[in-house]
């Protein structure tokens, strides 16, 4: 349609909803419903076309598909699109978890309702973008430009220290981007493009390798966010609204490893594999500290954002082993923690709306009187710990094989996180849903209501599905695995083999 | 005397001065006879021949190169975009002039007509060859600019602003002449070509390099660069608004333009002895501009220093020394111009009655009061801070990427971080107008601030999308230096 293909129209759809949202007129109360309906509708049609992407999407290949070009700011940086093995679950996975956000903002939202939710459709734009680019001035463009809205979301809607995460929030993630802009601009006068498809087939000298792989490393590792950069994180997560919770550990944190892997991986596998060790080392530690400090928290929020702190910290494990394994497993625990981190978030959004805390310590019993509610909480509570059947449990199985490949001292410290998670996951578990109701303000709590049950419920069908049966996502995940693997063996032998050959020097 | 010898130099190539300059004489006489009551007239006027003269510009035809007057005016693709930068920046700042000074009881008709003098000194600059003609231009500008700053001249900071301006400026002008005599001493050329042919053929010696650190203290100063930057805040905040706004953007068009045009064009061949003063002049206004503005609760005095830091980016452009680098130059300014105008549409559109306000606190909950205001406030503090999809990221990216081209890591590098803590204020106006209480609302905005506000809402929000038209006209430009 006009010369655009379906992933423009992905780009397209949420900000044609933004944009009729904002010419709504007439009395509060009806501009807030149609505000509503409105952005559902947007984001069920994005989502609805990203499932014709997806039913046009060959995944056998390795190959980009999906393609588009258009002329932008020179024959050599382009509007590119496309899509691989890589970037499709991942997009489907925002398109699918947006209509969750719109929903669990449909009451928890009571002012500036319009602009919350064109702020949100811009957003998904943005994310859509990022796992769309095919050039990398294009990634970057949309990579930075969620900042905007996200900044809106947290400081406008948020808790009580929402000035403060907002800031913070905009300025580390600034902070650590700005260099990978620098990092692209070194590439394009090397390598005359900033096509990521050409670039995959570029090496760039050894040195350079390095320089490039830490200005984006810079980037990626705030983004994810590792330690000891993470402490935007639970910042963020504790003053956005749930919704925006929701979109920050569902999408915003997948950006960090998708670039590790759409990047620094292929791109600078020299490096990468240099530099290994040390993800490794911050990689364990996020898995061990963080879970540590999960344990020692007293709000709900705060307690999961720590969670996935040491989550991410098993993805950059897993990416880094540089196995299939390991890689399979980390993009998959993404597609995972997409789901289930943000679906706990929802769980947490449906007692604060009703109780407007997240202190642990006001809870308890909630059995009684949600059994729904405990059901729900049980299960994203057991793929949050990796309990087999969930899926959870796929991913860092198969991050934890990949690092025992890689070394196996580094599977032995990463086994402790799993242990330490279940311990904060289930604590946290027994002491908000078990136990007895005596707290006189939970008297009268209700159990979820319909609006909820839907937004709850396939989420939990899809936890326990990917659990059983997780082939579906790693058949996809595969053929560019397979492909990015190859790339990556060659390149190191050709390095290995030359410098055994150089005479030895020293 | 011969009269063969008697030959009149083609005056085609300067038709946007003459334009200017004729125009420029029958508003005076128009002023004159009429007397006070004329303001509104002449506003008028002085606009269309502005705008005449923006069209001679624009029909020139931008890649053609033709000197005259003996090789002292150059028209080529550069000056013509530079002028017509300076050339909007004049009309917007008669524009957003109008209302307020209809207002303040201080409309009179020396205001345009000194924006219109102002703006031929600036032409001249851009379009100078040699030492003797920008001289001649900058101190057309600079004369017209005290006069102005000093405009309200019942009030006490506004004349105060115009001293100070007045004295420091001169002193300025003073060292680019020592500078320029040193080089042309040296030299014995004031014409750039002359230069570029004399130090080629010559060993570099010490008088030429302390002519050249003259000359680029002299340019510093109408920069406002640090370490010569002392006077914008206290001028900035001292002068009537519109003042600020046109001091901000068009005087800074011709000045880069001027700074471009000397170093790039008369010293390309000691790029090594002139570098190191652009890359420390750029990193010590970056920094300066973007931690000293973090303190300030003055809107114009905040405008002041993000000017200052915002020259600091434009220079990484320049000390890259490159065709890439000066259109990184262009394209930095082209797009500062819309987003200084814009902002100061906004900050002129804060009355109440009589009152006008210029604190960071009055903005508080604009975004409930006057929704679209905030917008585009709004869109032009993230453009400033360099956060695509606004224009603001393209700009800073084409200087930043010269800047890695040329090697000059360290300094592209000190650049985005600087631009990292200067993003704090300016999300801090995003913070006051988005997350504060709403305070009464204000009036609705003049036409004339209207027009300028829209233009450059549109201009920074689509070049963020599609640079490309801009970028090929500044590489344009850029190609007629080299």
């Amino acid at each position: 349609m006009f010369g655009l293909g379906i992933l423009s129209g992905l780009l397209i759809l949420p900000l044609v909803g933004a944009a009729f949202i904002l010419t709504l007129q007439g009395d509060e109360e009806s501009v807030r419903r149609n505000a509503r309906w409105a952005a559902l509708a947007a984001t069920v049609a994005t989502f609805l076309l990203s499932l014709v992407a997806w039913g046009r999407y060959d995944s056998s290949t390795a190959a980009f598909q999906l393609l588009e070009s258009h002329a932008w700011l020179t024959e050599t940086i382009r509007f590119k699109l496309g899509v691989d093995g890589f970037s499709m679950p991942l997009l489907l996975l925002t398109t699918f978890l947006m209509p969750f956000c719109i929903a669990a903002s449909w009451h928890s939202i009571e002012h500036r309702v319009k602009e919350y939710f064109v702020a949100f459709l811009v957003l998904e734009t943005t994310m859509i973008g990022v796992f769309c680019a095919l050039d990398l001035v294009l990634f970057y463009l949309f990579f930075e430009a969620g900042l905007i809205p996200m900044f809106l979301i947290i400081g406008i809607w948020g808790g009580k220290r929402r000035i403060y995460a907002s800031f913070k929030f905009f300025l580390y993630t600034l902070l650590g981007s700005v260099l990978m802009l620098l990092a692209i601009m070194a590439m394009y006068w090397y390598a005359g493009t900033t096509d990521i498809p050409t670039l995959l087939t570029k090496r760039f000298p050894a040195h350079m390798q390095t320089w490039l792989w830490l200005a984006f490393f810079a980037s990626f590792a705030v983004k994810m966010p590792m330690w000891p950069v993470h402490t935007w994180l639970p910042d963020a997560h504790v003053e956005a609204p749930t919704a925006g919770s929701v979109i920050l550990a569902g999408i915003l944190l997948k950006m960090g490893g998708y670039g590790f892997i759409r990047i620094s991986l292929p791109m600078l596998p020299d490096a990468s594999h240099d530099f290994a060790p040390l993800v490794y080392a911050l990689s364990v530690v996020a898995i061990i500290y963080t879970s540590l400090v999960a344990l020692v928290q007293t709000d709900i929020k705060k307690l999961i954002a720590y969670s996935s702190v040491a989550h991410m910290g098993f993805v950059t494990l897993g990416l880094f082993t540089m196995t299939e394994q390991g890689i399979q497993g980390a993009l998959f625990l993404m597609i995972s923690h997409g789901i289930v981190s943000g679906a706990l978030f929802l769980c947490v959004g449906v007692v604060y709306d009703r109780m407007h805390t997240r202190e642990i310590a006001a809870y308890g019993g909630l059995v009684n009187r949600m059994p729904l509610y405990a059901v729900a909480m049980m299960v994203f509570t057991m793929a949050n710990v990796g309990l087999p059947g969930t899926s959870g449990f796929v991913g860092e199985f198969l991050a934890m094989l990949g690092a025992f490949k890689a070394n196996p001292m580094v599977s032995f410290f990463s086994v402790f996180g799993i242990i330490l998670s279940a311990a904060y996951a289930l604590w946290l578990f027994a002491r908000v849903i078990y136990g007895k109701l005596d707290k006189p303000e939970l008297q009268g709590i209700t159990d979820l209501d319909r609006r909820e049950i839907a937004i709850l419920a396939p989420l939990v069908v899809l936890t326990i599905y990917y659990g059983i049966h997780p082939s579906p996502i790693l058949d996809v995940f595969a053929p560019s695995t397979e492909a990015l693997m190859q790339g990556v063996r060659a390149a190191l032998s050709t390095t290995q083999t030359a410098a055994a050959a150089l005479p030895v020097a020293h | 005397m011969n009269a063969a010898q008697i030959v009149m130099p083609a005056l085609g190539p300067a038709l946007p001065e003459l334009i200017l300059t004729v125009g420029v004489l029958v508003l005076i006489l128009y002023g004159a006879f009429k007397g006070e009551r004329s303001a509104e007239g002449v506003t008028v006027g002085a606009l269309i021949v502005l705008i005449v003269a923006l069209f001679a510009v624009a029909s020139q035809p931008l890649s053609a190169k033709i000197t005259t007057l003996n090789g002292s005016f150059i028209v080529d693709g550069f000056a013509r975009v530079m002028k017509a930068l300076v050339l909007l920046g004049s009309i917007a700042a008669l524009l957003l002039a109008r209302d307020l000074f209809e207002r303040e009881r201080i409309a009179r008709f020396e205001y345009p007509i000194l924006i219109v003098l102002s703006s031929i000194g600036m032409l001249i600059m851009v379009s100078a060859n040699d030492l003797i003609g920008l001289y001649l231009g900058l101190e057309l500008q600079s004369l017209a600019a005290y006069v102005i700053a000093s405009f309200h001249r019942d009030d006490v900071r506004s004349t105060e602003a115009g001293l100070k301006y007045f004295v420091l400026g001169a002193l300025s002008s003073g060292m680019l002449l020592y500078g320029a005599s040193l080089v042309y001493g040296f030299t014995g050329h004031v014409s750039f070509p002359g230069i570029v042919t004399a130090l080629r053929e010559t060993q570099v010696g010490l008088g030429v390099v302390l002519g050249i650190v003259f000359v680029a203290a002299g340019v510093a100063f109408k920069l406002a660069a640090v370490p010569f930057h002392m006077w914008t805040p206290d001028v900035y905040e001292g002068a009537p608004t519109p003042v600020t706004a046109f001091f901000a953007s068009a005087p800074k068009m011709a000045a880069m333009a001027m700074a471009v045009r000397v170093f790039v064009g008369a010293f390309p061949g000691v790029i090594d002895e002139w570098r190191q003063i652009i890359v420390f002049v750029a990193i010590a206004s970056m920094a300066l501009g973007s931690f000293a503005a973090i303190g300030q609760r003055n809107i114009k005095r905040l405008m002041a220093y993000s000017s200052i830091a915002n020259v600091g980016y434009a220079l990484i452009g320049l000390a890259a020394g490159t065709q890439e680098g000066v259109r990184g130059v262009v394209v930095y300014m082209a797009v500062y111009l819309a987003m200084t105008l814009g902002a100061f549409a906004v900050i002129l559109g804060l009355r109440r009655g009589n009152r006008m306000f210029d604190t960071i606190d009055d903005l508080s909950g604009l975004s409930r009061t006057h929704p679209w205001l905030a917008f585009c406030l709004a869109a032009m503090m993230f453009s400033l801070a360099g956060i695509p999809p606004l224009a603001g990221f393209f700009a800073k990216f084409y200087v930043f990427a010269a800047a890695i081209q040329a090697g000059l890591v360290a300094l592209a590098v000190i650049g985005v971080v600087t631009s990292v803590i200067g993003s704090y204020y300016y999300l801090r106006i995003v913070k006051v107008m988005y997350f504060d209480e709403a305070q009464p609302a204000y009036e609705p905005l003049a036409p004339g601030l209207r027009i300028v506000l829209a233009v450059s809402s549109v201009v920074v929000i689509l070049l963020g999308i599609v640079p490309a038209p801009l970028v090929s006209i500044a590489g344009t430009a850029a190609r007629s230096l080299f």
